[in-house]
């Protein structure tokens, strides 16, 4: 009796036990790693940022160096990036919408189709200063309406091409989950292929397209690179869009080496800011799907 | 698949048949697919652009401009080697501590070591990295990380100050925590990507192996990991294309060097921190040319890199179904 008790209960040899224990640290170990960098940024910016956000820094523009005790802010930089992720938006989702409703409904899986899906996860993984290279050749080289040189306009364009594969992608993804028989059911009613794919296909499939074009809009809310050498930065509010234009990311970037306190302060709250939009798109984002 | 494809077929000739909206239909089918092509286009369009502006630099340097660690602005003599040593070397470091910790993670949000409750949020928690802007890492990389490595920096060239690795003193922004800072960003990129490949793996295989006597561990490093070996692959491989293009939290902790250094400690440069720092005030045709020839060697080492990575997903993955 005892003799088959032992047998069923024999422990692992302890080279075994060691082995399980031994790799039980190292995971945790490494996840911890990799929460702690997360969580020592998150607390760093709420910790440094938050007690210089004030309602001037919405309202004020940013003083001048070294100057204190005069309201500074960055509302200038707030419309900037505003402006140029909506004028980003209004050019590459309807353009992606189009060519995502070509992919579920049209091309499928011909070799035009195949092309498109392959270069739009190639655009996807083109780094995003390549893309404000591209925007600087094509845009701030050349002369539009008179104008030569920086703009909201060519800023907008290289966030457009970096927001556009993001569009695609989860544009034809939500497409192609709208049931086949909802195409069939209205083919049969005698829709025609333009009124089933906009009043059958894409309006059931809208929320999940919204939730895409919010992703691709956050995504593009924090880029530096591709607006650095193309929108540049400016001190004054937004008058033309064919002018120098700031936002908040390359204000932080430009703020973050700068040797006046002030600035570096505004740095951090203006990436609470830019964090917490960024997020808050996020975050509406899965609402959305999460709703329905 | 095959039924639905065939009644698409019948919608198809149904509606060109159909009467009086046939050409709407067909025109509308065409409109579609000129904006398709256009997206194709897009891409080409991109790199002959680039190549266009790239040309009076690949026409004055030619392949010596990769070879070369020149880069005088005032002398108009450019070379590209610095700043790919940077690239390469950054990017190397970075997938030194990404790998493992990435896998290690994908295992921990994959497997059952943890209760589903804390499994989720944790790699909700990690992809949650992912989304921080990178000149928001970059600014917390000057005030935090730097600070945080120094000592570490300054012991590990005091210990070991006789590998060239080691071999010079830091001033605090380093080729080093460049490296460690591209592994924070592209950590989310591996272990998301690990996580699906290792969740996409049949249970059945994983009760088998345990059933026959193994341990949780040793399952997962004799059955799970050489399974998705080839999708882990392709993970590490796209962080790398991030890492390789990976501009603003880089600039702002790699401290801007000319100069090749062997030593990590010593600041460095890439190409996307250089592309940075000289576009906007770049003046010369010549000068802007040597930045896009630098752009389009950029631009193809990401698009070979991330071609493979799709490439070694594609013909090496899953087939379980």
């Amino acid at each position: 009796m005892t003799l088959f008790d032992r047998q069923l209960t024999k422990p692992l040899p302890l080279g075994r036990t060691l082995f399980s224990y031994g790799m039980n640290a190292i995971a945790a170990l490494s996840t911890a790693l990799a929460l702690l960098a997360l969580l020592s940024i998150l607390f760093e910016i709420f910790r440094q940022g938050l007690p210089g956000l004030k309602w001037e820094v919405f309202t004020s523009l940013p003083a001048p160096a070294g100057e204190t005790g005069v309201p500074s802010g960055f509302g200038n930089a707030i419309q900037g990036t505003v402006l140029m992720v909506a004028i980003a938006a209004l050019l590459s989702v309807p353009f992606g919408i189009l060519t995502a409703i070509y992919l579920s409904e049209v091309g499928k899986t011909s070799a035009t189709a195949t092309i498109v899906r392959f270069v739009m996860s190639i655009l996807s993984a083109v780094p995003s200063i390549v893309v404000g290279v591209f925007a600087y050749a094509v845009i701030v080289l050349a002369t539009l309406f008179n104008y030569k040189g920086f703009s909201a306009l060519a800023g907008a364009f290289a966030l457009a091409v970096i927001m556009l594969p993001i569009v695609v992608l989860s544009t034809e993804e939500a497409l192609k989950l709208v049931p086949q028989q909802q195409r069939f059911a209205s083919a049969a009613l005698g829709a025609n292929s333009i009124q089933t794919t906009f009043k059958v296909v894409l309006a059931s499939a809208l929320p999940s397209i919204t939730t895409g074009v919010l992703l691709a809009i956050a995504r593009v809310s924090g880029e530096t690179a591709p607006l650095l050498f193309t929108a540049l930065f400016s001190q004054s509010w937004i008058e033309n869009i064919l002018n120098p234009t700031p936002s908040l990311s390359v204000m932080i970037y430009n703020y973050s080496g700068s040797p006046f306190p002030e600035q570096i302060q505004l740095a951090w709250t203006a990436s609470v800011v830019l964090l917490g939009m960024v997020l808050l798109t996020n975050l509406l984002s899965r609402l959305i799907t999460r709703k329905r | 698949m095959n039924s639905s494809k065939a009644q698409s077929e019948v919608l198809k000739s149904e509606s060109i048949v159909g009467g009086d909206t046939a050409w709407l239909d067909l025109s509308f089918a065409w409109f579609l697919q000129i904006i398709a092509l256009a997206a194709i286009a897009l891409l080409f369009w991109m790199g002959s652009v680039i190549f266009k502006q790239a040309f009076p630099a690949i026409n004055t340097f030619g392949a010596a401009f990769l070879t070369s660690q020149d880069w005088d602005v005032n002398q108009l003599q450019f070379g590209a080697l610095t700043y790919l040593y940077g690239t390469v070397v950054s990017s190397a470091i970075a997938l030194l501590f990404a790998v493992p910790i990435g896998i290690f993670v994908a295992i921990v949000t994959s497997e059952k070591l943890l209760p589903a409750w804390v499994r989720s949020p944790l790699g909700f928690l990690v992809e949650l990295i992912a989304s921080i802007p990178s000149v928001i890492v970059g600014l917390w990389g000057i005030f935090v990380l730097i600070p945080i490595l120094k000592p570490i920096q300054l012991w590990l060239h005091n210990q070991f100050g006789w590998i060239p690795l080691f071999s010079t003193e830091t001033f605090g922004p380093s080729m080093l925590v460049a490296g460690v800072i591209l592994a924070i960003m592209i950590l989310p990129t591996i272990a998301a990507i690990s996580r699906d490949v290792m969740a996409s793996f049949p249970s059945d295989l994983r009760t088998a192996s345990m059933s026959l006597g193994a341990t949780r561990w040793e399952m997962i490093c004799t059955v799970l990991l050489p399974a998705s070996l080839s999708g882990i692959a392709g993970a590490v491989i796209l962080g790398l294309g991030r890492a390789l293009g990976e501009t603003m939290a880089v600039t702002m902790v790699i401290g801007n060097s000319d100069l090749i250094s062997a030593s990590l400690l010593d600041s460095g440069n890439t190409i996307p921190a250089i592309l940075a720092n000289q576009f906007p005030e770049a003046l010369d045709e010549l000068h802007i040319g040597a930045l896009m020839y630098l752009s389009l060697i950029l631009f193809a080492l990401t698009l070979a890199v991330n071609v493979l990575a799709m490439f070694i997903v594609k013909i090496f993955g899953f087939k379980h179904q």
